[in-house]
């Protein structure tokens, strides 16, 4: 079977390697090609893919309570036991995974482009734009993220969306930064002097030329940043402010568990554990991607 | 070592309190469970300091001191660990970026010891990165102890950010985030001027 398969793959792994490429497609592919074989050679990195698109069976709902069998022991029917209200635990961190990449997903996608659009901006343009860009920058820069979210949380009420736009509004600024810093050593090279002088607009040379140019170092950035998002919003979860309750969010289940830690400990120690993994497979991915994107290696 | 600072740089710092207080303190009973001091000594020594630590010993009352220690050791130790892991990560990259420059190669050519090029020539330039780095990870210090506190039942700054924002108290927590951002503005003024002896290219 395996050998039938490579066997009928064979042509396409020879057109996928093959020394002169004869078309911009196959030369795109190739690039892409070998960039997939140096990512799937780390098989941290591969452990991060799998840790992120594998949480999607769960047993029970996360939300039936079923009160005769509150706290029960990891047995057959609940792999990791039940909690305070009778619900499956395995099943609410399966659900409370969705709740988690959630708010990864969404703060990932705000912070991207946001910090990008920041740094290239104020790079490019330089003089009192920059100089106000980058103040700003260094306003949110200078509190510690989960603090800055926590304000951010009490004055907009806590509640999902709440913590997303504030994990949001307090990690944007380091990829701002790395935007700019990016920018500045692109600014001076020949090819913008050389689209500039054809005559492009700023705006064409900021989203076509510069931006573009950033995109993987940023796209790193944003990687790893999501292993920090999914700590904060665990914390925020913690102490009440995230996801509220029914949702299931691991967070705040690890908040409850608290209460029956002595003689529950499973309770606590399987949310965290998947926070574990999470963040730990967050920062694997962003370290392989890293590893494939860098181009010095 | 690279492991054991990726996990402490992943793990949520408030389940490592839970898991250490249900294995040190409940398991093992080798630590004080939560709080500053067992209640059975609480207010036991008079104020001078405000550090229990250091009170017990000014009185001279060696087992307020020893419970005081049992208490504050586990959380320190796991604060402690998370920036510990984000220290010893970003050391890591900063030496691998300089043990890879040219300078390294010609000290080495040179005759020197690989252990006095190591420290005496790469480590003095990653110096000046880690106290940036230091000074960052104080903030995450701060960060966590808002965590570590809750889990802890310690009566601190976190405790009563946590408790302020739990009772819907703006003025309480807009103080306490302008504390921290000050404290966080000086560290870097104080990585800044650390700079001038750290750098001679900034003399």
């Amino acid at each position: 079977m395996t050998v039938q398969s490579f066997e009928r793959s064979a042509p396409l792994r020879s057109w996928l390697l093959a020394e002169a490429p004869e078309s911009g497609f196959q030369a795109w592919s190739q690039s892409f090609y070998l960039a997939w074989l140096r990512l799937a050679g780390n098989p941290l990195a591969v452990l991060g893919v799998i840790v992120l698109l594998a949480a999607w069976i769960a047993t029970h709902s996360p939300f039936e309570q079923v009160l005769a069998e509150r706290l029960q022991r990891p047995s057959a029917a609940h792999w990791l036991g039940t909690d305070e209200l009778g619900r499956d635990v395995f099943s609410r961190i399966v659900y409370g995974a969705r709740t988690t990449l959630y708010i990864v997903g969404l703060v990932a996608v705000i912070v991207g482009p946001i910090g990008l659009c920041i740094g290239a901006t104020a790079g490019y343009l330089g003089g009192w734009v920059e100089a106000l860009l980058m103040r700003i920058t260094d306003i949110f820069l200078s509190f510690p993220s989960l603090i800055l979210a926590l304000a951010f949380v009490s004055a907009l009420g806590p509640s999902l969306d709440n913590a997303i736009i504030a994990i949001a509004l307090s990690s944007w600024p380091g990829i701002a930064r790395l935007a700019r810093a990016e920018t500045l050593t692109i600014r001076s090279s020949d090819y913008v002097d050389a689209v500039r002088v054809m005559g492009a607009s700023t705006p064409r040379i900021i989203f076509k030329h510069v931006m573009p140019m950033c995109l993987p170092s940023v796209v790193v950035r944003v990687t790893l940043s999501m292993a920090s998002v999914a700590l904060t919003a665990a914390g925020l979860g913690f102490l009440g402010l995230g996801a509220q309750p029914p949702t299931p969010e691991w967070g705040a289940m690890l908040s409850t568990a608290r209460q029956y830690l002595l003689e529950h400990w499973y309770l606590a120690a399987m949310p965290g554990l998947a926070i574990l993994t999470v963040s730990l497979a967050f920062n694997l991915f962003g370290d392989g991607l890293r590893d494939m994107l860098n181009p010095r290696s | 070592m690279r492991l054991l600072s990726l996990v402490g740089h992943s793990v949520p710092i408030f389940w490592l309190g839970l898991m250490g207080l249900i294995i040190f303190y409940a398991w093992l009973g080798w630590v004080g469970g939560s709080g500053r001091v067992d209640i059975f000594y609480l207010d036991a020594v008079p104020r001078r300091t405000g550090m229990l630590l250091v009170d017990s010993l000014l009185a001279g009352d060696w087992d307020v001191f020893v419970s005081a220690f049992r208490h504050i050791i586990l959380p320190a130790l796991l604060l402690g660990y998370s920036s510990m892991a984000y220290i010893s990560r970003m050391t890591r990259s900063f030496m691998l970026d300089q043990l890879g420059q040219e300078y390294v190669t010609t000290a080495r050519v040179k005759g020197l010891s690989r252990r006095r090029v190591v420290w005496g020539h790469a480590f003095r330039n990653v110096l000046v990165q880690l106290a940036t780095i230091v000074a960052i990870s104080y903030g995450g210090l701060l960060e966590g102890a808002v965590l570590t506190e809750t889990v802890f039942a310690w009566p601190g700054f976190g405790q009563y950010l946590t408790t302020a924002l739990m009772i819907g108290d703006m003025n309480a927590v807009l103080a306490c985030t302008l504390i921290v951002g000050l404290v966080f503005i000086c560290l870097n003024l104080i990585t800044d001027l650390l700079y001038r002896f750290l750098d001679p290219r900034t003399r």
